[in-house]
């Protein structure tokens, strides 16, 4: 039969044909452009339309960035050189303008021998929040931290650093590096000192002020710790705080003088009135979003507080700031504030900018983190209440980090609109990046009439930020979101 | 800096009322420091440089000022002030002295308690046009759309001078001169109005300042000066007199460069006195024989100053017109030292 059967049929397939490609209109970039762009006859429309309205967009904007100037010493110069090397129509960036007062767009009137203070604060900040970021994971903190090195070893000596402050900045990257794989604990206690080491390298004058300044809060922690298994965490944190006001409005500045008097080492001072720019909206961002956070979970505490007076107070508060654009608060701080004041006290206007962004940032990162506490189970609650632990433990232990897991998309949002809120600060004469700083670029009759040069560059910088911040909080949810795959 | 906070703090809850202290001169000298509201940019008056010092018209006048009471041109702290922070600063006595190119007006000198010492510049409202509208007066405007900055007195005086005329116009709101530079350009606004002094400016930075015109009419009085408080007429006077010490400087020909050879040989009496030769003129202000000299040798007479700012020699190119001495037909008097 096998015989008869192999003759009796012409051709049998022994092995499979290879699968064919499939046609053109279903592979590759057709099919893609098919599904993506021209599924249906609207479709094809709005992608047809869509590539137009690129099109036109870069045949408007490509040349004006191709034909830029960036060496010139006016905007006539620039338009003179845009037009021999492109022709007397052709429009063109003026760079320039951007290469002559980059500095006071970062800096503002900082004095230029001393930049190498801000950027070093600058880049020691990226090493303080690291182990808040990267809580002892050791790969993370060792890229932060090699990061730093490279970035300050490469500013400071653009900024002609004083060789005294290199080597400070050195030893100080090279210890914060050997703990963070050491001991990457510790590195928090590197964190809790940056504000004091901050402030005193932004603002100079003599070491001893903030050294005095964060020895209050010493007081707080040692108070606290001492009566804290007597008299409960309220009642010993408020006495540990009344103690500590007492040592800054009374001790505080004759202990300073005395020791700068005994030891005198000082920076050249800086005056708030010098900052400028990035500079200015940096500090104002980074301590407002730092200070915030704590007192924004307070308060969002307090809102859910049984206790009617804690209670009242918190909504009081909270809905009286939301109610208030921001604006109102700036103008507050810079006006309101000065007939209240005895006469000739220098309080300081950024302080006061800093004082009411807090503020106004603590009252809507209290609603958002009152959104993450209410989408808890009430077990969660109970279950803590179970296990026996007090109120602030459950709170610590059990609540807040879920809670904070919850929330925070909308925290880094809050904070994102913060940073960017704070160009605000141009309307009470402050010189912001955005409007502060362009405004007296334009003021210097070489590049009055120039418009969007300074618009672009300060919004790029700003991109640049905002999406670093809102990229580490997606990672960051990743990372967290483990027990809910 | 924690001090402050708390100090501030408690003040608040004292709700101390602050009372700006009424003897600003000796707060100057006490504090080595003239502390100047200028205004956060205008080209020409005030503005900061690449180095950040601030230079100008305005500033002169701010320079003298120190250069008369501290003897030193450069002891002085600039406060840059916006349109709105300007007169609460100077009410707070956050500022001694504005000079911000302020226009001097019923209300503010009388409701507002502040005293124009002396007018800097006169200034007056205009209109820029492209010169292929085919306008040669602001009266053939009727129907024509207008940039104007909101919230100013040219807004107001913009509406007064249409109805007196009784002709339309479309007003087209913008922030500030950058944007009205540039919707003139876009042609979004058939005409631009501002202060004449800003529209030459702005002309003179145009890419093509010969398509542009500036209309003959102005349509307001604006006599920018320095303002001080009420009731410390004593710094007022000082103000005052440093001006007029910097006119009477040019009608007289003293200049930075020839003061110190002109206190030496001039038989004026009137220059003797100014130059503190003869008399003692200073000491009526609580100040010394040679303020006014050293005032014309820091920054310069009146004319100089023009001209190193804002006058025909720079790219801004303003003609003296109304500020031209009384002597050449403009308005800038200065009363007699005696």
């Amino acid at each position: 039969m096998t015989d008869s059967s192999d003759r009796s049929i012409a051709f049998a397939r022994e092995t499979m044909l290879p699968a064919r490609e499939p046609p053109v209109s279903q592979r590759g970039i057709v099919r893609w452009m098919r599904e993506n762009l021209f599924s249906s006859p609207m479709n094809t429309i709005l992608t047809l339309l869509g590539l137009g309205l690129i099109f036109l967009t870069i045949r408007a904007a490509l040349p004006w960035f191709i034909n830029g100037v960036w060496n010139a010493n006016s905007l006539a110069e620039c338009r003179a050189i845009i037009a021999e090397r492109a022709g007397p129509d052709a429009s063109g960036a003026c760079w320039a303008m951007i290469r002559e007062r980059w500095h006071q767009f970062t800096f503002g009137f900082y004095p230029p021998d001393q930049y190498w203070r801000p950027i070093l604060a600058f880049g020691l900040l990226f090493a303080a929040i690291a182990p808040v970021l990267f809580a002892g994971q050791k790969r993370n903190l060792m890229v932060v931290i090699a990061g730093v090195a490279a970035f300050l070893l490469v500013t400071l000596y653009l900024a002609s650093t004083p060789l005294l402050a290199f080597v400070f900045a050195a030893a100080l990257v090279i210890v914060l590096a050997v703990l963070s794989q050491t001991q990457p604990g510790k590195l928090m206690w590197f964190t809790v000192l940056y504000p004091a080491l901050t402030f005193y390298l932004l603002w100079g004058g003599s070491i001893w002020e903030p050294v005095t300044a964060m020895f209050g809060f010493v007081i707080i922690a040692v108070t606290y710790r001492l009566l804290v298994e007597r008299i409960g965490v309220a009642v010993s944190s408020a006495i540990g705080v009344v103690l500590a006001m007492l040592w800054w409005l009374f001790i505080d500045a004759h202990v300073a003088d005395a020791l700068a008097s005994a030891l005198p080492l000082a920076l050249p001072k800086v005056n708030s009135d010098q900052f400028g720019g990035f500079l200015l909206a940096v500090t104002i961002g980074v301590t407002a979003i730092a200070c915030s956070l704590p007192m924004g979970i307070l308060l969002a505490l307090g809102r859910r507080s049984d206790m009617l007076l804690i209670k009242t107070l918190s909504v009081g508060f909270i809905e009286f700031i939301r109610g208030v654009p921001l604006i109102t608060l700036l103008f507050t701080a810079s006006l309101l504030l000065q007939y209240f004041l005895p006469p000739n006290t220098n309080f300081d206007l950024i302080l006061r900018v800093i004082i009411l962004v807090t503020l106004f940032a603590a009252a809507y990162i209290a609603e958002v983190i009152r959104g993450g506490l209410a989408a808890l189970p009430r077990g969660q609650y109970e279950a803590a209440d179970s296990l026996g632990l007090d109120y602030w433990r459950a709170q610590r232990l059990i609540i807040m980090p879920q809670a904070l897991k919850i929330a925070i998309p909308g925290i880094v949002s809050t904070f994102i609109g913060l940073f960017k809120d704070t160009t605000l600060v141009a309307f009470v004469g402050l010189l912001d990046p955005l409007k502060g700083v362009t405004q007296i670029v334009r003021a210097d009759i070489n590049w009055k009439g120039i418009y969007w040069e300074p618009y672009i560059f300060v919004g790029v910088i700003f991109f640049v930020i905002c999406f670093g911040m809102s990229r580490y909080s997606m990672s960051l949810e990743r990372r967290l979101k483990r027990d809910h795959r | 800096m924690k001090k402050t906070v708390f100090l501030g703090t408690l003040a608040v809850a004292g709700a101390l009322a602050g009372v700006a202290s009424a003897d600003t001169l000796a707060d100057v000298k006490a504090r080595g420091e003239l502390i100047c509201g200028t205004n956060t940019g205008l080209t020409g008056f005030a503005a900061p440089d690449a180095s950040g010092v601030y230079q100008g018209f305005d500033v002169a006048l701010c320079k003298a000022v120190a250069a008369a009471v501290l003897g030193d041109s450069t002891k002085v702290k600039y406060v840059p002030l916006t349109g709105e922070t300007r007169f609460t600063a100077l009410a707070a006595g956050e500022v001694d002295l504005l000079v911000r190119n302020s226009t001097w007006t019923f209300s503010r000198d009388t409701d507002l308690k502040f005293d124009f010492v002396a007018v800097n510049y006169y200034d007056g409202q205009g209109f820029m046009v492209k010169k292929d509208l085919g306008v040669t007066s602001a009266k053939e405007l009727d129907g024509a759309t207008i940039c104007i900055q909101t919230g100013t007195t040219t807004e107001l005086n913009l509406a007064d001078w249409f109805k007196a005329n009784n002709i339309a116009y479309t007003p087209v709101n913008i922030a500030d001169d950058a944007e009205g530079q540039r919707q003139l350009v876009a042609g979004s606004c058939d005409a631009y109005t501002a202060d004449a002094s800003g529209l030459a400016a702005t002309r003179a930075t145009l890419a093509d300042p010969e398509n542009y015109i500036i209309l003959p009419e102005i349509i307001s009085k604006e006599p920018l000066g320095p303002v001080v408080r009420h009731g410390d007429n004593n710094w007022g006077d000082i103000v005052r007199w440093t001006f007029y010490a910097l006119v009477a400087a040019e009608e007289f020909g003293i200049t930075s460069a020839n003061v110190e050879e002109t206190a030496t040989t001039t038989q004026n009496p009137e220059i003797k006195r100014i130059l503190g030769v003869e008399g003692d003129l200073g000491a009526f202000m609580g100040l010394d024989k040679e303020w006014a000299k050293r005032a014309i040798a820091q920054v310069g007479n009146y004319g100089e100053i023009f001209a190193a700012n804002i006058g025909e020699s720079t790219p801004i190119g303003l003609a003296r017109g109304l500020n031209a001495q009384w002597t050449q037909g403009g308005l800038q008097y200065a009363p007699p030292f005696r």
